[in-house]
């Protein structure tokens, strides 16, 4: 399968099966499953409150669901923590920012680099030899971002002094840092402008193109959803009710009453 | 000389990332390294070296361990006197046991002791933060204070509790004069400061403080808090640590527990947070504010010739460090080094305010 961009659409990357999550009495999940396949752009859409965020949270080991299976790169756990699945090469943004608000620009996206760091406290005491070393090659990966995301005039900002566009920006910055493998996107253009949007959209593109990473991308804007992703997978009340390329999404009769708001 | 960065470029990450980027602080820097190391030795007073110069630099020092710890990465402590009276009593009991150690070595021991006893009360804080921790590390403190008073090998079975430091010496020199015991301390608070500084620019500084601004999306980036946490305290109580050895046996001499009770602590955490939560700057600043005010208050208005009695001036202390404190907490959290800083970029502007 190829898509527009001549991308080489993979083998399935990441799988979940069967997922229920609640909390005390709130369903978020009841028994979702699908996947997701290397290199591609997957859309997770549905009302507010469908259990999207939930379902990324349980992809990167945050949430931990009380049924189900996550198979990513061909092994399964019912139960990961956010340790391991970083570690493992899976990235995240957040719908509501969660960038470290005392550290600069430059820092934030240096943190993406932590787990890649190996030099030990005495080395870094003294900031010398191998510590500053690797200090260096992190850097330059990470002025690399910051030139892609056109973010070199506020390295230096403390990020909790920035718009909030640029935050999210920033946000992104630091998951790239990751060099994830998949990369979770949680609204990552809500509340921006359309000008804004395109940018968010552009680096998105060329993240998947350039990098190969694959995506999933939470999107209310349906416009953005169907430009860019290659399957969309819609959720309603925590329930999977479609999941397919933009068109057949589209035209689905569920989902038009999900999004019309059909009484069930 | 104007205070620009103009006409210096930086050619390198290494240069950008540099503790002083800016040409004029660097020369400011030297500036003071030549004062402490040649000009004060030279001609300062006996009396302003111990009372004054001696406290400074070891207040600094702790100052800096509890900064690590609560202003990088965000887990409050009261019990950094505790941890001082570990490094104390632990530099003591190497020396009476085992007399052959170098200093350093003693010194370098004293501050692992406390590093080790500072992860056991940092145990608390994976589950625990804020106020809750505070009491935790509150209950460390007692409970330090509690053993060296009570458990009499500590204190080698001296029939007061009071112990006395030996005679010191280190590759054969002996530190028996003022500018000796200053000299010994200055450079080791100068060691200390700028590995506190290369800690907090490289991985483990940036892992503290994503910890202490946002402990959820740090474990999302793969960082364990158990082991940022806990290398804090470790690395906080070993500054500590030491400056306790440095305290007992360089500035006090002869002490019993009383000298590292909960006073120490809380005085300590004043320092950071008028000094400067999160600098390191700021905890030679705050140590320095802490130690200027009393004797402030006894000169100057001497000077004014109206001398205010012993008791007003600990009453006007307590008065004017309260109210810097709910100064700072409320208006300006980053403390003196914030205020030092943002004085600076006006200057970098100035005459042009915009
Ligand atoms: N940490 C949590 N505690 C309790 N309920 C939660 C939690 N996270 C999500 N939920 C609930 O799960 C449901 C799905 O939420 P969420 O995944 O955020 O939806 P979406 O991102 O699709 O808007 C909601 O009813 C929400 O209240
Ligand atoms: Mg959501």
């Amino acid at each position: 399968m190829t898509s527009a961009g001549g991308r080489r659409i993979g083998d399935v990357l990441l799988k979940v099966e069967d997922i229920s999550l609640s909390f005390g009495g709130v369903r978020a999940l009841t028994g979702v499953s699908f996947d997701i396949r290397a290199h591609e752009i997957r859309a997770i859409i549905g009302p507010n409150g469908a259990g999207k965020s939930s379902m990324l949270n349980v992809i990167n080991g945050f949430y931990h669901p009380q049924q189900g299976k996550i198979i990513f790169k061909d092994i399964a756990r019912t139960d990961i923590g956010p340790y391991d699945a970083a570690s493992r090469g899976i990235a995240r943004t957040f719908q509501n920012i969660a960038l470290f608000r005392g550290m600069s620009t430059l820092d934030n996206i240096m943190t993406g680099r932590l787990l890649k760091m190996k030099e030990n406290l005495f080395w870094q005491a003294l900031y010398w030899g191998r510590a500053k070393k690797e200090e260096m090659e992190h850097r330059a990966v990470v002025e690399r971002i910051i030139d892609f995301l056109e973010i070199q005039s506020i390295r230096k900002v403390p990020v909790g002094r920035l718009p909030y566009g640029l935050q999210k920006r920033v946000e992104l910055g630091r998951a790239l840092a990751m060099e994830p493998e998949l990369l979770l996107l949680d609204e990552p253009m809500a509340g921006m402008n359309v000008e804004e949007k395109e940018d968010m959209c552009r680096f998105i593109l060329d993240v998947n193109d350039e990098f190969g990473t694959t995506i999933a991308l939470i999107e209310h804007d349906m416009g953005v959803v169907m430009d860019i992703s290659d399957r969309v997978v819609v959720l309603d009340y925590g329930k999977k009710i479609a999941d397919g390329t933009p068109d057949e999404v589209r035209g689905n009769q569920a989902v038009i009453d999900a999004y019309l708001g059909v009484k069930h | 000389m104007l205070y620009r960065e103009a006409g210096q470029f930086k050619t390198t990450y290494g240069d950008d990332q540099a503790i002083f980027p800016i040409r004029q602080d660097r020369l400011g820097m030297a500036l003071i390294l030549l004062i402490a190391y040649v000009a004060l030795p030279l001609f300062a007073t006996d009396y302003f070296i111990t009372s004054i110069m001696i406290p400074f630099l070891i207040y600094a020092l702790a100052a800096i361990g509890l900064n690590l710890l609560t202003g990088y990465c965000g887990q409050v402590s009261l019990g950094t006197g505790g941890f001082m009276a570990v490094g104390a009593y632990a530099a003591y009991n190497f020396t009476i046991r085992m007399p052959e150690l170098n200093l350093i070595v003693v010194f370098i021991l004293a501050g692992g002791c406390a590093a080790m006893v500072g992860v056991v009360f940092g145990i608390p804080s994976l589950r625990i933060k804020g106020f809750y921790l505070a009491v935790a590390t509150l209950a460390a403190q007692f409970f330090l204070d509690w053993a060296f008073a009570r458990i009499k090998w500590f204190t080698n079975y001296t029939p007061s509790g009071s112990v006395a430091a030996p005679p010191l010496d280190i590759f054969g020199f002996a530190i028996n004069t003022p500018d000796r015991r200053y000299f010994l301390i200055l450079a080791i608070v100068t060691v200390m400061a700028l590995a506190a500084k290369n800690l907090v620019r490289g991985r483990v500084g940036r892992s503290w403080m994503a910890i202490r601004d946002m402990d959820i999306a740090a474990e999302i980036i793969g960082i364990r808090p158990l082991r940022a946490k806990l290398s804090a305290f470790a690395v906080s109580s070993f500054y500590a640590g030491v400056a306790g050895a440095l305290w007992a046996f360089l500035h006090l001499g002869a002490w019993e527990p009383l000298a590292f009770d909960i006073n120490r602590s809380f005085i300590l955490l004043f320092m950071v947070i008028i000094g400067g939560l999160g600098s390191i700057l700021g905890c030679f600043l705050g140590a320095a504010f802490i130690l200027m005010v009393p004797l402030a208050l006894n000169q100057i208005p001497t000077a004014l010739g109206i001398p205010l009695s012993t008791a007003m001036i600990s009453h006007a202390e307590f008065m004017i460090f309260g109210a810097m404190i709910v100064f700072f907490l409320i208006v300006e959290p980053h403390g003196l080094a914030r205020l030092w800083a943002l004085g600076k970029e006006k200057l970098r502007l100035w005459p042009f305010p915009h």
